[in-house]
């Protein structure tokens, strides 16, 4: 079974949600999603100072074995990528919930992080799709 | 719910905590952790594969040989040595690719074949239909395994773990094979290195099995060996071509024997009808010039109309996504665009063979 970090919030389709100390939020995929996954090989991050709409695609993760939408968890302006997974996109099947994030949201209605679920709920949200 | 075959490797695999997967049928591992990692241990060093689920079949009687030339669309009247194999397309009368194999010629008037997993069963009602009319029995193995080691230190970390009357396994050219009573090791492969596919009794597979391991030869999924296959400019059957291809199309030519025009085989007059009228497309390699993958059925934009993807993946020895494509016959331009989920990309023209031993056959991308 994969970890799940209690701290975190999570979308059912398997991205994950850090509010930091300064309002934005970090956003990546779970542990879970990597290894549906596998090895990957390239990571399409949305442009930094981009506006993105909770619910839509707005970055590709791509494996070896297949490319994969990754959905915006939450409205807002993008406002860091992480540009080390350019060069070593394995960091996010590495470390996903650390190294291998994604990139950074500003949000513009801190209220939509309400609507997404905690660790407990995300475990079932796999168990039930599994 | 249909219950999924396993080979005498599959407790191995659970230990070694493999993904298993649906394979033809059959619960096979796809990986043991990383796909790259075990394609990398192929290029570099020794991996290997368990392929029991793979289907030898032995042909034998007083006509082997006629019935064998018949059946085949490469001839096994090239076979001069015993132990010699060749490989060749069984098609129907249409032209179309029922299977591809190897077939060993080991003396006098007996062969063996190793057909593909999803395959096997037509293809033995196939071949059992068509020696009605020769004096030969056609007959199913399903009692060895099959272990494919494969990599520049496969042939010295196996040889001092293969039965002693074996070891001159060290000395055969590719493509041939020596036995004892159980055992039958074939200097061949399906990743583009240097190897061994080693048949043997299925009590004895784990033991070998682990022995290699041991021996520093890593178990490799089936994820990697689609990756090297593909590097090493190898066919797939059912995905690179099945029963309604021409497989002319298909860069199969060079497996189809015209040359004794005496011969008869089946499939052989839908072959000279479309060499006859002109092939209307090809296979070629495309080398992705840009980020992204190509996949199977990624569209290919030609000058001269579309082409589509075979067989696509992300190459991890050249860390660039390389493919093969059909494409119109006509087309000769050297750069094309690919529609990767509706952005365009360029692609490179090559011959299909990316990598082999170990070395890059194609130009890269400058980045």
């Amino acid at each position: 079974m994969s970890e799940a970090p209690k701290d975190l919030k999570y979308t059912k389709s398997h991205e994950w949600v850090r509010s930091e100390a300064d309002g934005s939020v970090t956003v990546g995929i779970t542990d879970h999603a990597q290894e549906l996954l596998g090895d990957l090989v390239f990571v399409e991050a949305p442009e930094t100072g981009s506006s993105l709409e909770a619910g839509s695609a707005c970055a590709t993760v791509e494996s070896v074995k297949a490319a994969s939408d990754i959905y915006a968890p939450i409205s807002g302006e993008v406002t860091e990528i992480n540009e080390e997974l350019a060069d070593s996109p394995e960091k996010v099947n590495e470390s996903p919930f650390e190294d291998g994030w994604l990139f950074k949201v500003k949000p513009s209605d801190a209220g939509e992080l309400d609507a997404l679920m905690d660790a407990d709920a995300y475990a079932a949200h796999v168990e039930a799709e599994s | 719910m249909t219950t999924l075959k396993t080979t005498p490797l599959h407790a191995a695999h659970q230990r070694a905590g493999a993904k298993l997967v649906d394979f033809a049928g059959w619960e096979m591992p796809l990986h043991y952790g990383s796909q790259m990692e075990e394609h990398k241990m192929v290029r570099a060093g020794a991996g290997m594969f368990d392929v029991s689920h793979m289907q030898v079949v032995d042909i034998h009687g007083p006509r082997a040989q006629a019935f064998l030339r018949y059946l085949l669309a490469n001839d096994v009247a090239k076979l001069k040595t015993e132990g010699r194999a060749l490989y060749s397309c069984m098609l129907n009368a249409d032209g179309g690719v029922i299977d591809d194999l190897i077939i060993y010629w080991t003396g006098g008037t007996n062969y063996r074949a190793v057909v593909n997993a999803a395959t096997a069963e037509g293809d033995i009602a196939h071949m059992q239909q068509v020696a009605k009319d020769f004096d030969v029995h056609v007959e199913p193995r399903p009692e060895f395994a099959l272990i494919a080691i494969q990599g520049p230190q496969a042939v010295e970390k196996t040889l001092p773990l293969l039965p002693e009357d074996l070891r001159g396994a060290g000395d055969l050219k590719p493509f041939s094979a020596v036995w004892n009573d159980t055992w039958f090791v074939a200097r061949t492969g399906y990743t583009g290195e240097d190897g061994f596919e080693v048949m043997l009794p299925a009590e004895q597979a784990e033991g070998f099995w682990e022995q290699l391991k041991t021996a520093g030869v890593n178990p490799i999924g089936l994820g990697a060996r689609d990756t090297l296959r593909l590097e090493a400019g190898m066919n797939l059957y059912g995905t690179d071509m099945d029963d309604r291809t021409n497989p002319l199309t298909a860069n199969l030519g060079w497996t189809i024997a015209l040359k004794d025009a005496e011969r008869d085989f089946i499939g052989r007059r839908a072959i000279e009808q479309w060499k006859a009228e002109g092939v209307p497309e090809r296979m070629v390699g495309l080398v992705l010039e840009g980020r992204g993958v190509l996949r199977g059925g990624t569209r290919i934009e030609t000058p001269v109309g579309d082409g589509v993807v075979t067989s696509g993946s992300f190459s991890p020895s050249l860390g660039v996504s390389i493919a093969f494509a059909r494409i119109p016959a006509a087309v000769d331009a050297a750069e094309l665009q690919a529609d990767i989920r509706g952005r365009k990309l360029p692609v490179r023209v090559v011959k299909p063979v990316f990598v082999r031993n170990g070395e890059p056959q194609v130009e890269l991308p400058k980045n």
